[in-house]
C-alpha cells in the first residue's frame, strides 16, 4: 500500500482551480518530487495533504489515514518544513525544538536525546542556544529540517526546501535530505521549482502544472521518453528553420522557445553537421550550437510546452493567500 | 484531556512567558502610559471633589484601580491578536499542524496572555501604592479574580479579532476607534456619578465600566455599581468573548 494515496484531490478558491483531480501514490522509503512552476498547485497540495486546507473534492491517505477524517492521526505522522520559515526567532534553536518535541507528546528524555541527535544531523551544535533571529536563512532551513522530523514521523514534508538560498547552501540541504532518507528511511515529498533539486534528489518526480500531473517516473525513465540527445541552437530564423527540420525523418522532435530551438535526435554528434548544412541550404544562419544529454528542463518542456525558467521570476514571489473567511 | 493537550497548553503559555522575559523593554513600554497617568493625573488632581468620591477617598485612590484594570484589558487583548504575528511569522502553520487541538492552543495562549497581563497590572498597582494611593489588600483577593475574568475576556476578544484579520494595521484602527472611547467611557478617568446623564447611558452600555467598577469595588470597596452586577456582566462577557474567539480560531486556516 502506497505511504502517501491521494484520487481525484481538488481544491477550488473562488472558482479558481489551484489543484485539479490529482492523483498520487508515493510509497514508503522514496523521495518523492513534486516538480512545477510557482503558482502549479504544488503548495496546495501540501496544504490539503497535511490537514491544514480542507479538499473541495476528492480524498487522500497518509499512512492509510484520512486527512479529512482522521486529521490528528495524520498530523501525527507527518513532519512538515513549509515555504516561509515558521520559527518564532525570538526563541533559540533549541527552544525551538523544545517545543515542537513536547507538541509531538515526547517524554524529557526522548526529547534530550532526540533534539542532541537533530542538531548534529544538520550540524546546528554549536549555535543551538542562540536566538532564532541571529541564524542566517541557511541556518534556519536546516533547523526547520531537523525539527520537522524530530518526533520520527514516517513522512516528511519538504515544500520548496532550498528557495532562496544560494547554491552552496542548497547543496548542503540536499545532503542532509538524502542522509535523513537513508538513515531513519523517511518518506521524503518535497516540492520545488528548481530542476535540478528534482533531478539530484528525487526517486521519482511528477510534473505539475496548471493543477494537473502531466507525468510520474523516474528521473531517468522521463528523460529517456524525450529520446537520446538534445541538439540546442540559435539562428537567424528559427521559425523557419523548425519548420524546415520538422520534416525530417530523423528529427523527433522541435521546440522553440525564448530565442533558442530544442532538437531531440538520436546520435547528436552525427546530426549537427546535417543541420548547420541545412541551414546554410537554406540561408540561416546558427550562431550557436551544443548538444547534451535530454535534462528533466527538456522533459518539463516537453510536457508543458514551455521553460520552467521562463516562468520563475528572479524574485521569491509569496504565494497567494487563499484565507478567506465566512 | 489527555496529556498531549496538557502539554500544548503548557509549552503555549511557557512560550508566551520567555517571550515576555526576554522582551523587557515591551513591559516598560506598557506601563508606561498608566504610569504617567497615575503621576500626572492622580497626583495633579489628588485633592480633587467629584460626585461618586466616597469622602476620604482621593481622586488617585480612584484612579488606581481603573489603570489597572485597563493595563490588563490592553495587554491581554495584545496577546490575543499577536496570532496574527505568528500567522505573517508563519509559527502559526507549526502550531495548526500539530496533533492538538485547536482548543489546547486556545487555552494555553490565554493563560499565558492573562499571566503576562496580570504580572503588568500588579506592577501598576504596586506602584500606585507607592504613589500613596489606599489599597485594601483583602479585597485583592477577589480583584485576582476579577483581573483573571478581564484577562480572560481581552484575550479572548484578541484572539477572535486577530482570527477574522489577515492585517495587522486593522487591529490599531480598532484600538483607536473602538478601544480609545470605551476606555474613558468606562469609568477609569471619572465616576460615573460626575457624568451627564447621556454619557452615563453610555458608560452603562460600555461592558468595560462594569469590570472596571466591580475591580474598583474589590480595592476600594466603593462600588457604583451593584457588586453581583458587575461580576455577572464581567463573567458573561468573558464567556462570550472566549466562545467566539475559540469558535473562529476553530475555523481560521493557516
Amino acid at each position: 500500500m502506497a505511504i502517501i494515496e491521494a484520487r481525484g484531490l481538488t481544491k477550488r478558491f473562488d472558482g479558481l482551480v489551484a489543484v485539479d483531480h490529482i492523483d498520487l501514490d508515493v510509497e514508503e522509503g522514496e523521495i518523492f518530487g513534486f516538480l512545477g512552476p510557482n503558482g502549479a498547485g504544488k503548495t496546495t497540495t501540501i496544504k490539503m495533504l497535511t490537514t491544514l486546507l480542507k479538499p473541495s473534492e476528492g480524498e487522500a491517505k497518509i499512512c492509510g489515514y484520512d486527512v479529512v477524517k482522521q486529521p490528528d492521526l495524520v498530523r501525527k505522522s507527518i513532519g512538515v518544513v513549509f515555504q516561509e520559515p515558521a520559527l518564532d526567532d525570538q526563541l533559540t534553536g533549541r527552544e525551538n525544538l523544545d517545543f515542537h518535541a513536547r507538541l509531538y507528546g515526547l517524554n524529557r528524555r526522548e526529547r534530550e536525546e532526540r533534539i542532541e541527535e537533530v542538531l548534529k544531523l544538520v550540524g546546528l551544535e554549536d549555535r543551538a542556544d542562540e536566538l532564532v533571529k541571529n541564524y542566517s536563512g541557511g541556518m534556519r532551513r536546516r533547523l526547520e529540517i531537523a525539527r520537522g522530523f524530530i518526533h520520527h514521523p514516517r513522512i516528511l514534508f519538504l515544500d520548496e526546501p532550498t528557495l532562496g538560498l544560494d547554491v552552496q547552501t542548497r547543496r548542503a540541504i540536499w545532503s542532509y535530505i538524502m542522509e535523513l532518507n537513508k538513515r531513519e528511511g523517511i518518506t521524503i515529498f518535497l516540492t520545488t521549482h528548481y530542476l535540478e533539486e528534482a533531478d539530484n534528489l528525487s526517486d521519482r518526480v511528477a510534473i505539475i502544472d496548471h493543477g494537473k500531473i502531466l507525468a510520474v517516473d523516474s528521473p531517468r525513465k522521463l528523460k529517456d521518453m524525450i529520446g537520446s540527445d538534445v541538439i540546442t541552437l540559435r539562428c537567424s530564423e528559427p521559425n523557419r528553420l523548425k519548420n524546415i527540420l520538422e520534416s525530417i525523418s530523423w528529427v523527433k522532435d522541435v521546440k522553440h522557445h525564448g530565442e533558442e530551438l530544442s532538437i531531440y535526435v538520436e546520435i547528436g554528434e552525427t546530426k549537427i553537421p546535417k543541420i548547420i548544412k541545412i541551414a546554410e541550404e537554406n540561408g540561416i544562419r546558427i550562431s550557436s550550437i551544443t548538444l547534451r544529454e535530454p535534462s528533466l528542463e527538456d522533459v518539463y518542456l516537453d510536457f508543458t510546452g514551455k521553460s520552467i525558467r521562463e516562468e520563475v521570476k528572479p524574485m521569491i514571489r509569496r504565494p497567494p493567500r487563499f484565507r478567506r473567511l465566512r | 484531556m489527555n496529556s498531549l493537550e496538557l502539554q500544548a497548553i503548557y509549552v503555549m503559555w511557557m512560550r508566551q512567558i520567555k517571550r515576555f522575559m526576554r522582551a523587557r523593554g515591551r513591559l516598560v513600554a506598557n506601563i508606561i502610559q498608566p504610569f504617567f497617568f497615575l503621576a500626572f493625573l492622580g497626583l495633579g488632581l489628588r485633592p480633587i471633589r467629584l460626585p461618586g468620591l466616597r469622602i476620604g477617598m482621593s481622586f488617585l485612590d480612584f484612579l488606581a484601580p481603573g489603570m489597572v484594570a485597563l493595563s490588563i484589558i490592553f495587554a491581554s487583548m495584545f496577546a490575543g491578536v499577536s496570532i496574527i504575528w505568528d500567522r505573517q511569522f508563519g509559527f502559526l502553520k507549526e502550531i495548526l499542524v500539530a496533533p492538538v487541538s485547536r482548543f489546547s492552543i486556545v487555552v494555553g495562549r490565554t493563560l499565558g496572555g492573562a499571566t503576562i497581563s496580570i504580572i503588568q497590572g500588579l506592577t501598576i498597582l504596586a506602584i500606585s501604592i507607592l504613589f500613596g494611593a489606599e489599597i485594601n489588600l483583602i479585597g485583592l483577593i477577589p480583584g485576582l479574580f476579577m483581573m483573571l475574568l478581564t484577562a480572560f475576556f481581552a484575550v479572548g476578544l484578541g484572539i477572535a479579532l486577530a482570527s477574522r484579520m489577515e492585517d495587522p494595521h486593522a487591529f490599531s484602527l480598532i484600538m483607536n476607534l473602538i478601544m480609545m472611547p470605551a476606555t474613558f467611557l468606562s469609568t477609569a478617568y471619572f465616576p460615573l456619578e460626575s457624568a451627564a446623564s447621556w454619557l452615563r447611558a453610555l458608560i452603562y452600555v460600555n461592558p468595560l465600566t462594569y469590570i472596571v467598577d466591580g475591580l474598583r469595588g474589590c480595592l476600594t470597596n466603593s462600588f457604583s455599581i451593584p457588586p453581583w452586577i458587575d461580576l455577572t456582566v464581567t463573567i458573561s462577557i468573558c464567556a462570550a468573548t472566549m466562545s467566539i474567539g475559540t469558535y473562529l480560531f476553530n475555523r481560521s486556516e493557516a
